[in-house]
């Protein structure tokens, strides 16, 4: 099974092994992921505005392309995850947008939103399935306590990315389950850990995060994971908490007996 | 050739401001058939009618045509008139230049050209107009009550005082309803069930009300006066002729595990159960779900144990029929469900409770026996805070629209009731208003917050975090000092919006009783007709209307309860004449429209008939006059013309036409 | 600056945001994390853009302390988005000439080398035009 991948600035650069134990993990499971040809920078952060296109164009181009190969777009990074998905909604909902959108790129056949846009946690529940991961997993993270992490751009708005319910969401603690550790559940794992501020207002970053840490060590977790490297980052780096925070593809490789080949 | 009169009505300035009446009247004189025309300020006062009963009798009048207003303000006030001075009051049209002209035009000449037209309609009608007749239906003296909740308890206890016969159909073991499940009742602060109860047992013993428990309506037929209703008696299991309501079945049960609905799953009740201890009637029922001897055919100690020998292991779901001249609905509500509000943290964590569920902690009879305790660890809360509007006032898709109406009374008496009994206990309610509308209501409300000292913050709760301690983190926000609010709770409360009960839907659908799209059944209007349901002879008591508290609820029940009895007091009902009618020459009973007919009213029988001196015998359509409600679909969709309207002839219409085209 | 009434136009059309919805609950404000570093409250945006007080809000703090976490957004009961109504102001702000929030030079003193690209993106995207 073959998808069409967008990795993103980040997965590509400072953090391209969470990449590399993604497609490890894919390949251990059964599917492919094609790199997008030519991908542009989504811009991080989703354009508001309705009168907002050129900020667009980027996902329309990358969504065009998956469309063309007739594949689905699959995205490993949060923040991406959640601009793509978004301008593919207003691509399909959004009049105005989707003309003026395609008056700009002029492509062979106008985009409408056909592309269907997954995370990775998507395919794994969707298309792969929790219990045939389980089977896959030769090293179980016995004894684990994890907790997850989701951070604000997965699950929110819940009608856009319908990703799972935005207030109490189960998707990371079954994948947690599937990888054979013990999931943590603790309040604030859907609260902003405020990564995109972490430039200029450290201090404030560093706040949100110690709040969601502190919960999470307080409910009992040895660490956490995440599915956006802006949380990683932020999570490590401005939070006094001492609490290891890790990408879910380390996990995931390290729980298929891939994350060894990936090291070398 | 009818002798028609035309009367054009100013209606003050609402029509003549924009007609030019005199030039209709003027015109209309000239029509064929018209041989008196007249206009006055007000047709329908006392002085217009004497105008019209005095021209009927002066030209001797055979059909007279009223341009005035919608028939739907006076079609009933000038038949009357009609009849009165002595002429068939189905001679009687309505040309409506008020809301069909004079109201949506703003040109006089425009305007006038089209009330002429209008009247000559009318007119080319009336002149093919034929005499009808009312048909009669009989009434059945007794009358249907579903729900046996305050509303449903009420209603019939005023119609059988008024010496009708009344049946009482209540789907759970008990009447007894939501009141049954409240501790106290604002703004009183009586005692729910020590008002309530009274009330069933005069049900019960009432000679002249039955009430089948545990029972559900399967199916409704016929009409206003006439209906007859299937009722499915579900099987208790116990032979109700012969338990004496001792109790020691449910005592030596020993399945547990089912959880009690009455209590709100909050504990577990036998599978031999009555909801709770003052139940009407006081028979237990088996829940087979839970029940050993019916899922594996072991046990069977409650047969043994009891001295009546009142259990029946082998009794079977009974489906009895019955003739109703009235329904009423009084189905009651339900909370909603809160799996789309998880930010309030109610299914990760025990503590969060709605405000039924409070009820009952707060009863003596419930789970905790009266004691205020946490559900987690059963410890004393210290601190409890009430969220309000749990659903209601919502655009959004996740909840309800409208208020829910007692809520804020509601929190105003658990607040009260806590600080009174437990003065250490802080209590916190987070609100965006208070809405306190009823007698003594306000007052009621002020006095929990200036004596009882309950802290009302204005601001709502964006989450409720349960922390690894065991406590609530109540993430809020305080709209008045412009502050966010991190307060510890150990208890929180919601208030949750209600909405009908959940099988309102399909009892409306068997009913053909109109309902919005918050499934509360709609009035026929909704100021001034508030407890009749358009569909006639079902008539609507309690929330199944609209939410509202008790005192509300008894109210409307009365109101629905006369309504009944001013329809059980007529020996027969007058029918609509204006029914449809198959001319059996033409019809070749292709079944056309019974498919297309709403209301079931078209059936098929064999017939001889003599067509032109073949006789024969051929399946031709009857309609049922007093179902039929004459709204014409059948003599649309019939393909041979049989089909036919009186009142609304097919000639009648072209001839209507016809005017109008001229 | 445009006139008032001219911003709260724009403002409105930019977040296609209807403001007469809200009900002043304050729900937004309850679950907004930025809260305390703002100096207009989130359930102050509404009614400064129904006053068509625009001035004031171009000029809070507050436009560079919403982090567009969607937490207003996806509690508020009468879907009235006030996140989006702030980030529209943002992007009035930032269209202005000379008014970014973030320049280019201060950058060399924030990095460090851990940081991801994206953080660098998504902070111009947001400051700057």
């Amino acid at each position: 099974m073959k998808y069409s991948y967008y990795s993103g600035c980040t997965l590509r650069t400072k953090a391209k092994d969470l990449d590399a134990y993604a497609r490890a993990s894919a390949k251990a499971l059964g599917f492919e992921l094609e790199e997008i040809e030519n991908w542009q920078c989504c811009g991080g952060v989703y354009p508001l505005g309705s009168d907002e296109i050129a900020t667009k164009l980027s996902s329309v181009r990358a969504l065009n392309e998956a469309k063309e190969k007739g594949q689905e777009l699959v995205t490993l990074c949060s923040a991406c995850h959640h601009v793509i998905k978004r301008v593919n909604d207003d691509m399909k909902n959004v009049e105005d947008i989707r003309t003026r959108a395609n008056n700009y790129m002029k492509l062979e056949e106008p985009y409408a939103g056909e592309t269907t846009v997954l995370h990775f946690l998507e395919v794994l529940r969707d298309r792969v399935g929790f219990d045939k991961l389980k089977e896959k997993v030769v090293n179980p993270l016995k004894g684990k306590k994890i907790g997850a992490y989701y951070g604000c751009l997965l699950l929110r708005p819940g009608k856009v990315l319908e990703f799972d319910n935005p207030e109490n969401p189960k998707i990371m603690e079954d994948f947690i389950r599937a990888i054979g550790a013990e999931p943590v559940i603790y309040p604030y794992r859907n609260e902003c850990c405020g990564g995109h501020i972490a430039l200029k207002e450290k201090e404030m970053a560093g706040n949100m995060s110690d709040n969601i840490m502190n919960s999470a060590e307080g409910f009992g977790a040895d660490m956490l994971i995440t599915a956006c490297p802006l949380c990683l980052y932020n999570m490590n780096k401005n939070s006094k908490s001492e609490l290891p925070v890790y990408y879910f593809t380390e996990l995931l490789a390290e729980a298929l007996g891939v994350k060894e080949e990936v090291a070398k | 050739m009818q002798r028609i009169g035309v009367f054009v009505c100013h209606c003050g300035s609402n029509i003549a401001a924009t007609v030019d009446v005199n030039k209709v009247v003027e015109v209309i004189k000239a029509e064929p058939g018209v041989v008196h025309a007249e206009d006055y300020q007000y047709m329908c006062s006392e002085a217009g009618q004497e105008k019209i009963a005095g021209a009927i009798k002066e030209h001797g009048l055979t059909g007279i045509v009223v341009c005035s207003c919608s028939p739907r303000m006076h079609e009933g006030t000038f038949r009357k008139c009609a009849e009165k001075a002595g002429i068939n009051p189905y001679m009687v049209e309505i040309a409506n230049i008020r809301e069909q002209c004079s109201w949506i035009h703003k040109d006089i000449e425009e305007a006038t050209k089209k009330a002429v037209i209008l009247a000559r309609a009318a007119v080319a009608k009336v002149n093919l107009n034929t005499p009808l007749k009312p048909g009669e239906s009989r009434v059945t003296k007794r009358a249907l009550v579903i729900g046996g909740g305050i509303a449903g308890i009420q209603t019939a206890l005023d119609i059988a005082d008024a010496g009708y016969e009344v049946d009482i159909v209540e789907k759970t073991p008990s009447i007894g309803g939501r009141m049954s499940q409240l501790d106290k009742t604002f703004p009183t602060l009586d005692c729910s069930a020590c008002i309530l109860t009274p009330k069933m047992v005069d049900a019960s013993a009432h000679e002249k009300i039955n009430i089948y428990t545990y029972s559900e309506v399967e199916k409704v037929s016929g009409f206003v006066g006439d209906f007859t209703v299937d009722i499915r008696k579900k099987a208790r299991y116990v032979d109700m002729t012969k338990c004496t309501g001792c109790g020691v079945c449910q005592e030596k049960c020993p399945s547990k595990k089912g959880l009690s609905e009455f209590n709100r799953g909050l504990n577990k009740r036998s599978a031999i159960y009555t909801p709770f201890a003052q139940a009407i009637p006081n028979v237990p029922v088996i829940d087979t779900d839970q029940c050993i001897k019916m899922k594996t055919g072991k046990c069977g100690l409650c047969e043994k144990v009891c001295q009546a020998g009142a259990i029946d292991y082998t009794q079977k779901d009974e489906i009895i029929s019955e003739k109703y001249g009235a329904i009423v609905v009084a189905t009651g509500f339900d909370i909603i469900k809160l799996d789309q509000y998880d930010e309030y943290a109610y299914s990760q964590s025990k503590d969060v409770i709605t405000s039924l569920e409070l009820e009952r902690i707060m009863n003596a009879a419930g789970p905790t026996k009266g004691h205020l305790e946490r559900l987690s660890d059963g410890k004393s809360p210290k601190n409890i805070v009430f969220i309000q509007c749990v659903g209601s006032r919502c655009s959004d898709n996740r909840g309800k629209s409208y208020c829910s109406k007692i809520c804020c009374m509601y929190t105003a008496k658990h607040a009260m009731l806590i600080r009174d009994k437990y003065p250490d206990v802080n209590v916190t309610v987070f609100y965006i208003d208070v809405r306190t509308p009823g007698k003594n209501f306000d007052e009621f409300y002020r006095r929990a917050v200036e004596e009882y000292g309950v802290n009302y913050i204005k601001g709502q709760v964006g989450k409720v975090a349960p922390q690894p301690d065991g406590q609530l983190m109540v993430h809020g926000v305080d709209l008045i000092d412009n502050k966010q609010i991190k307060m510890e709770a150990d208890m929180v409360v919601l208030a949750a919006a209600i909405e009908p009960e959940s099988s309102v839907r399909k009892l409306a659908t068997m009913l053909t009783a109109s309902i919005d799209t918050n499934n509360f059944l709609t009035e026929a209007h909704p100021k001034l007709r508030p407890v009749e349901s358009p569909t006639a002879g079902v008539f609507l008591s309690g929330v199944s209307q609209g939410p509202k508290d008790i005192p509300e609820t008894v109210a409307q029940a009365g109101a629905a309860a006369i309504k009944v009895v001013g329809l059980l007091a007529k020996d027969k009902l007058l029918t609509n004449p204006c029914t449809a009618h198959s001319d059996e020459l033409l019809c070749n009973g292709c079944s056309t429209c019974a498919n297309v007919c709403p209301y079931g009213a078209i059936s098929y029988e064999d017939k001889q008939v003599n067509d032109h001196g073949i006789r024969e015998t051929r399946r031709v359509a009857v309609v049922n006059t007093a179902l039929c409600q004459g709204c014409g679909a059948c003599t649309v969709a019939c393909p041979s013309g049989a089909m036919d309207l009186q009142g609304f002839s097919n000639r009648q219409i072209i001839a209507e036409v016809d005017a109008i085209c001229r | 600056m445009e006139t008032s009434f001219k911003s709260a136009e724009l403002i409105r059309e930019i977040s296609g945001v209807n403001p007469y919805k809200c009900m002043k609950c304050g729900k937004c404000s309850a679950s907004c994390p930025s809260y305390n570093e703002m100096d207009i409250k989130p359930h102050q945006f509404v009614s400064y853009v129904l006053n068509e007080d625009i001035e004031s809000l171009v000029n809070s703090k507050s436009l560079w302390k919403c982090l567009s976490c969607f937490a207003c957004v996806e509690r508020c009961p009468r879907d009235v988005k006030p996140g989006k109504l702030i980030d529209a102001a943002r992007q009035v702000v930032v269209r202005q000439k000379d008014q970014d929030y973030l320049s280019p030079n201060e950058i060399p003193e924030l990095l460090d080398p851990d940081m991801p690209q994206q953080l660098l993106v998504s902070a111009f995207r947001k400051y700057r035009r």
